[in-house]
């Protein structure tokens, strides 16, 4: 896999520079952003988009980018964090259920099933109602949520590869079956499960987004993507363009990583082109 | 008077040639082979003749059926495919919808000529040898040679001028392999059919076709009458094709040795059948009360049909499944299967069937050359390397090779390396399944030759698994044949196949193809 090859997938192009593009605005929020984001001045409030504030201000009269960079870093970080705890937890538990049959396979699929059948917003409520709302909670609702995906996702590749001779070969070389695992079946499933990712890094993102909506989420005076739609809401008919800019930030950004991760697939693996693999997530 | 015309074919996939200024012609009633091996672009010219290439394909050159052009519009060409061509394909199994039953598919083929009704239903299924009850099964609870006789009565539907059948019994077994061979050829007599037969086995080609082209690299060496090519081949590819054909006998010097090496004693393996009711269902029993013995230096083949149970006894005699009942000695370490001993595993391994599985593409040849090195303790890097030199050396590859990756060698050469691999521990016993089999005619005999060349070298002992009776007579110091799990026939080739007394081993011996006629 070189990099020309990767160039001959336009989805791919397109959809790793549009989410580069704002993974790059969002980091850059970390050292720089036009104003401080916590800066309150009811005297330039409802600035229209000019260049002063390039996006405008809000009703408490903060920059409109600066927040959309702002909370771009934050949906980024807990779609990422919750894609870490999803495939980190997801990827072995699958993989044990692949190489391990009987029991193990039994409660994998069990607790899966388990998973699956809580929504992450019902997982984000009963965390919220023992620890309390915040940015940390939403990660691990949704990476819980990643969880059973990822784990999915990795027995069924792994079941696939674990037919073909060379496992049987390193079963004959005496390969015990963790090591089979690991030296076998998850480099020839990594493409897979990057894929995946891309995908649940934007479902994640949405997830973000909705949880900070119903006041689970990040908590102000930090922000998210989610958050500004709560702070807009009531705003909608007098002034649109608060729900607007970060709405379509949203959009913009799930779009862009879906166009990613098929092209990624694309890219990575031909044979999975038709497999529909998207709909894994549901 | 010509049917198919194809003139100065080329087709190339981004502008590299996969088959390149092709020129045949194929007479009305010919039954025309098409010899080539893997990539010499015999399928692309079949699927060029039906119009069904890939869409990036670029095509240059004229192909005219009956006198026309072939349509460009893809509606006229689908009628014309329809109404006047057949196709059989190599995997029945994937060609049928698994979803409908037997008779509704070849009705709705039925349906595309305007001849429907349950009556030329049945009549084709009779014609191709099946009977009436067959209509209402699913393409799974019949048998592979069944399905590929659904193949033909499907592409016999529309009464086509033309059949075009590529590859329609490799992955059948050799019984039923001949039958549908046979088949075939009756067909087109009765019917006066044109065909076009896509092979790679020469002998399955002199056996059905009265003329024949060989093809290699997308560029046609040779074409005539069958036995004019075959006798007399003009060209040294066709004669290297022609001899690849002919197995001469390999084994040297007596060589077995009196030592019991493994000893099979009563092995059973019983598989649970599926099913709401399993508690019911009787075990499948794949192998069933097998006993053997396989003396030191001796190489034993075993032979049967697809489903014989061969290949699991030979998984639980290299520990890769573990007998139900029965146990297996190995120099005196008694095991069941799966409870080798570690210790014991590194002077037993395995060859697998397919070159192209047997290799992680993720790790270089080194790595998985290694891999079984971890069966022997205390070995420093330094004797590491050396086995690995070793054993590549013995394998006629060069050990610049080791630092590569499984999809930069060719299917011989992988093959080479996983025989390398079964070598690097030193084994005593190796066991081969279908050793050749998937591989290029024009191969088979140089992977042959090192497998001999490695016993004589090594004293290895070998167990074939194979249903290649000319390989195994050439290759093998005993036979038994298999059946349902069963061994029901064991001796020397020369004896056995000469002489032959359970019934499948006759039928195995009738449905060899004759030689080619030199």
């Amino acid at each position: 896999m070189n990099w020309r090859s990767l160039l001959k997938h336009p989805g791919l192009v397109i959809g790793l520079s549009a989410t580069a593009l704002f993974a790059l605005l969002a980091l850059l929020s970390l050292v720089w952003t036009p104003y401080p984001i916590a800066d309150i001045s009811i005297a330039r409030r409802f600035a229209t988009p000019g260049p002063e504030h390039w996006l405008g201000t809000d009703q408490l009269g903060r920059d409109m980018l600066s927040l959309i960079m702002s909370g771009t870093l934050t949906s980024f970080t807990v779609g990422a964090m919750a894609v870490l705890i999803g495939a980190g937890i997801g990827v072995p538990l699958g993989l044990a259920a692949a190489i391990y049959d009987g029991p193990v396979e039994w409660v994998v699929l069990r607790f899966s099933d388990l998973a699956f059948a809580f929504p992450a917003v019902v997982i984000a409520i009963l965390i919220a109602t023992l620890v309390g709302p915040g940015a940390s909670n939403a990660v691990i609702a949704i990476g819980i949520f990643n969880v059973p995906v990822f784990a999915q996702v990795a027995r069924g590749g792994a079941l696939a590869i674990s037919t073909l001779d060379f496992v049987a070969a390193a079963r004959l070389a005496g390969l015990s079956k963790p090591m089979i695992a690991l030296r076998h079946l998850l480099p020839n499933i990594a493409s897979l499960i990057i894929v995946q990712g891309t995908i649940q890094l934007s479902l994640g993102i949405l997830a973000e987004a909705g949880l900070s909506y119903i006041g689970l989420g990040t908590q102000p005076p930090a922000t998210s993507l989610g958050l500004m739609l709560r702070d807009a809401q009531s705003l909608f008919l007098i002034h649109p363009w608060l729900s607007l800019a970060p709405g379509l930030a949203i959009v913009v950004i799930v779009i862009a990583l879906n166009i990613a991760g098929d092209g990624l697939r694309d890219a990575l693996d031909p044979r999975l082109r038709n497999r529909g693999l998207a709909n894994v997530a549901g | 008077m010509s049917l198919v015309e194809i003139e100065k074919l080329t087709i190339s996939f981004g502008g590299k040639a996969a088959v390149s200024d092709l020129s045949l012609s194929i007479n009305k009633g010919d039954r025309f082979g098409v010899v080539g091996e893997s990539g010499s672009g015999k399928s692309l010219t079949a699927l060029a003749v039906t119009g069904l290439l890939p869409e990036n394909a670029e095509v240059s050159g004229a192909i005219r059926f009956d006198g026309a052009h072939l349509p460009q519009d893809e509606k006229a060409m689908a009628r014309l495919r329809g109404q006047r061509i057949g196709m059989v394909f190599q995997e029945p199994m994937t060609a049928l919808n698994p979803l409908l039953r037997v008779g509704d598919q070849i009705e709705e083929a039925l349906k595309l000529t305007g001849h429907e009704g349950d009556t030329a239903v049945a009549g084709l299924l009779t014609e191709v040898g099946l009977e009436a009850q067959h209509t209402d099964r699913f393409p799974h609870q019949l048998s592979g040679g069944q399905r590929q006789r659904v193949m033909i009565a499907m592409a016999l539907a529309s009464a086509p001028d033309l059949m075009i059948a590529d590859e329609p019994t490799s992955a059948l077994d050799v019984i039923t392999q001949r039958v549908v061979l046979d088949l075939i050829r009756e067909i087109c007599d009765r019917r006066q059919m044109t065909l076009i037969f896509i092979s790679h086995d020469m002998r399955a080609v002199a056996t059905l076709c009265d003329r024949i082209a060989v093809l290699r690299g997308g560029k046609l060496i040779e074409t005539g009458p069958v036995k004019e090519v075959l006798s007399r081949p003009a060209d040294a590819y066709t004669q290297k094709l022609v001899a690849a054909t002919r197995m001469a006998p390999r084994q040297g010097e007596p060589h077995v040795a009196e030592k019991t090496l493994l000893e099979v004693v009563h092995l059973t393996r019983a598989f649970p059948q599926g099913g709401f009711w399993r508690w019911r269902q009787k075990p499948l029993l794949a192998v069933n009360d097998v006993s053997l013995r396989v003396s030191a230096g001796e190489c034993l083949a075993l032979v049967g049909p697809s489903g014989c149970g061969k290949t699991t006894l030979a998984r639980m005699i290299v520990g890769l499944d573990s007998a139900t009942t029965g146990q297996m000695r190995f120099e005196g370490t008694a095991y069941r299967g799966s409870d080798l001993p570690p210790a014991r595993r590194a002077d037993l391994s395995l060859v697998f069937q397919d070159p192209f599985g047997s290799f992680n593409p993720r790790l270089s040849i080194t790595q998985s050359l290694g891999e079984p090195l971890r069966l022997i303790p205390d070995l420093d890097p330094l004797a590491r390397e050396e086995r690995l030199m070793e054993a590549i050396d013995s394998v006629g590859l060069d050990r610049a090779m080791l630092a590569r990756f499984p999809h930069e060698f060719s299917g011989g050469q992988r093959q080479r390396l996983a025989i390398a691999r079964a070598l690097v521990t030193r084994p005593s016993l190796v066991v081969l399944d279908e050793p050749v089999s998937a591989l290029d005619v024009s191969v088979r005999g140089d992977v042959l030759d090192l497998l001999v060349k490695l016993q004589n070298q090594l004293g290895l002992t070998y167990i074939i698994i194979s249903h290649d009776l000319d390989m195994v007579a050439a290759m093998a110091d005993r036979v038994l044949v298999m059946e349902a799990g069963k061994i029901v026939e064991e001796g020397k080739p020369d004896a056995l196949f000469a002489a032959p007394q359970h019934r499948l081993t006759k039928a195995l011996m009738e449905a060899r193809l004759p030689d080619i006629a030199a």
